[in-house]
């Protein structure tokens, strides 16, 4: 066992009360997406008294949202309920988490309420930063949409295309890692670059990325250069893609180098977790939460578990691949911890699918263990689909990446 | 009846922390979950644990053709994948 393991599951003896002797134990989960629904229905599964807190009544899932912003998948195949869990039996409370007295063990509700708990799980996803690009705040992102959280944005987004006239320019600005989704900036391109070549042949995209290089590159570059060629335009760091400030009135953004402006602008901008890991004290100065990699047990806060977009989890991506992977292991190690027994070895996989074009998915995979307190990849597996693949091949990718969607939310929400 | 409950509690706990299986087998589920009507990506759960064991080796060595499992086989020992397909075998 490493070094952080080892600590994590003392810590959990030592802190976590005897609540099995008295009964059931309390379990309560923030964050009813991909990460929290999946671990609450193996917390569920495993015996224990599960309560999930969700602000939200309806889930919009984030994955697959660029095909609807390209105008190619309906909006309604991305909406979830929770109901599913509530027959199952998990306690569902629609209210925002606001506050967390660890040593108390209590989670604060909006309305005052205090939840007791003998172990938390925090899900809460992303935050994005309106504090980190000048002039990107939530007002400007009423006319630049960031459409990085699944909802009312993505709906701006795709209107503002269908609106625009044929001939127009898109600009799209990408952060510095790390940030939800590796690829999906560059999925978003093509399929933006995809409805473009079908709808508004005039029309450019320019994409301007604060990196120099990214997730399934070379796959990306040579399947725009092969279908979008004089369409998509993507400028790296090295090339003064880095957006310093934006100006919402005038719908353009500026580099170091100048400044462009679009007719539609989608502003992607920096990220941290969400807000309620912070006010639990887990986050760190990076602003996302340090976590155990074979617990997920907080390292800065004990009885409290990280998972999902929110956690730095070594090599593994922010990804709703990786947040459900993680529920399940985390899950498995907090009904462990609930009984004094040591928490076993994972071994946990990523897959992420994008599209290119509606038939034309790639996909990149790793496999990852605990070793030196973070969790690895292990080398010689993962990886990316291959670059010179027969369109039959891409087609499969592209049917596999719908499967996936069906099976992840499937396994989330019932 | 805090002891019946306690015993339930513990039996179910015991019963529920294999439920998510050896390491690695929770991850296999974000693509082989239950069966659902057409769906490309070939269910796992309930094929014997031989012809897993089998397919997955072929995986491996890249004998058996494939988009994705290719790349997943190989982050998995002979033994880890044993044990991976006995879990999924009964399901
Ligand atoms: C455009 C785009 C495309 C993507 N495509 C893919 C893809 O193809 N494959 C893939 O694997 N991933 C993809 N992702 C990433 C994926 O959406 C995230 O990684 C995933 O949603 C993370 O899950 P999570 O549980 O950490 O957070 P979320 O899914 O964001 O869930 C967080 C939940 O917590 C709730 N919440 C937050 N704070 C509180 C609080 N204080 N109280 C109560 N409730 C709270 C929120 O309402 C939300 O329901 C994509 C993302 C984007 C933006
Ligand atoms: C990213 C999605 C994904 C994940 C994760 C995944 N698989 Fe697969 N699996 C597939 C696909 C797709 C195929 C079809 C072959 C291919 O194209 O790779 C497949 C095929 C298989 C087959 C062959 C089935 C048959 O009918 O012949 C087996 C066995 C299998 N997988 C086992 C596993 C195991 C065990 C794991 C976990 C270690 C796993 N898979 C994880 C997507 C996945």
């Amino acid at each position: 066992m490493t070094c952080l393991g080892r600590r994590a599951l003392l810590a959990g003896i030592a802190l976590a009360p005897p609540a099995l002797a008295q009964g059931e134990s309390r379990v309560v989960v923030v964050g009813g997406g991909f990460g929290g629904a999946t671990c609450a229905r193996a917390l569920k599964r495993a015996g224990l008294a599960v309560t999930l807190v969700e602000s939200e009544a309806t889930y919009a899932a984030c994955p697959l949202s660029n095909a609807v912003i390209a105008g190619t998948r309906p909006w309604e195949r991305q909406l979830f309920s929770h109901e599913a869990l509530e027959r199952e039996g998990i306690h569902l409370i629609r209210h925002a988490a606001t506050g967390v007295d660890a040593t108390a063990r209590r989670v604060v509700l909006g309305d005052g309420t205090r939840l007791p708990y003998d172990r938390l799980v925090l899900s809460p996803g992303i935050e994005l930063r309106f504090d980190a690009l000048p002039g990107y705040d939530e007002a400007a992102a009423e006319i630049m949409p960031h459409a990085w959280k699944a909802g009312p944005q993505t709906g701006l987004l795709r209107r503002q295309l269908e609106a625009m006239e044929d001939g127009g320019t898109v600009v799209m600005t990408v952060p510095a890692n790390p940030y939800r989704c590796p690829p999906g900036p560059y999925e978003r391109a093509s399929l933006i670059a995809h409805y473009l070549k079908t709808h508004k042949r005039r029309s450019k995209l320019l994409v301007l990325d604060a990196k120099d290089s990214f997730s399934k590159q070379r796959l990306f570059q040579s399947a725009w250069a092969e279908l979008y060629p004089g369409l998509l335009e993507h400028v790296p760091l090295s090339g003064g893609g880095r957006v310093v400030a934006v100006d919402a009135a005038a719908r353009s953004v500026s580099t170091e180098f100048g400044d462009h402006a679009g007719a539609v602008v989608n502003v992607i901008p920096p990220q941290r977790a969400g807000r309620i890991a912070r006010e639990a004290g887990a986050a760190d100065r990076s602003g996302w939460c340090p976590v155990d990699p074979v617990t997920f047990e907080s390292a800065l806060v004990p009885g409290l578990h990280v998972i999902g977009d929110a956690a730095i989890a070594g090599a593994m991506p922010k990804s709703a691949f990786s947040a459900a992977a993680q529920a399940r292991v985390c899950a498995a190690a907090v009904t462990s911890l609930l009984q004094d027994r040591a928490p076993a070895m994972p071994k946990l996989i990523n897959t992420c699918y994008s599209l290119v074009a509606p038939d034309y998915g790639i996909s990149v995979a790793g496999v990852y263990r605990p070793a030196d307190g973070v969790l690895a990849e292990v080398e010689g597996a993962g990886g990316t689909s291959p670059l010179d693949a027969p369109p039959a091949f891409r087609a499969l990718e592209a049917g596999y990446a719908e499967d996936w969607f069906g099976t992840a939310t499937a396994e989330a929400f019932g | 009846m805090p002891i019946r409950n306690t015993v339930a509690t513990l039996l179910a706990v015991a019963l529920g922390a294999a439920g998510e299986g050896p390491p690695g087998a929770a991850s296999c589920t974000g693509c082989h979950g239950n069966a659902r009507a057409g769906m490309a990506i070939p269910p796992i759960r309930g094929m014997p644990a031989e012809a897993i064991g089998a397919s997955m080796r072929a995986f491996r060595t890249g004998e058996r053709p494939a988009t994705v499992m290719d790349r997943i086989a190989k982050g998995f020992t002979e033994e880890e994948t044993q044990a991976i397909a006995s879990w999924f075998a009964p399901r």
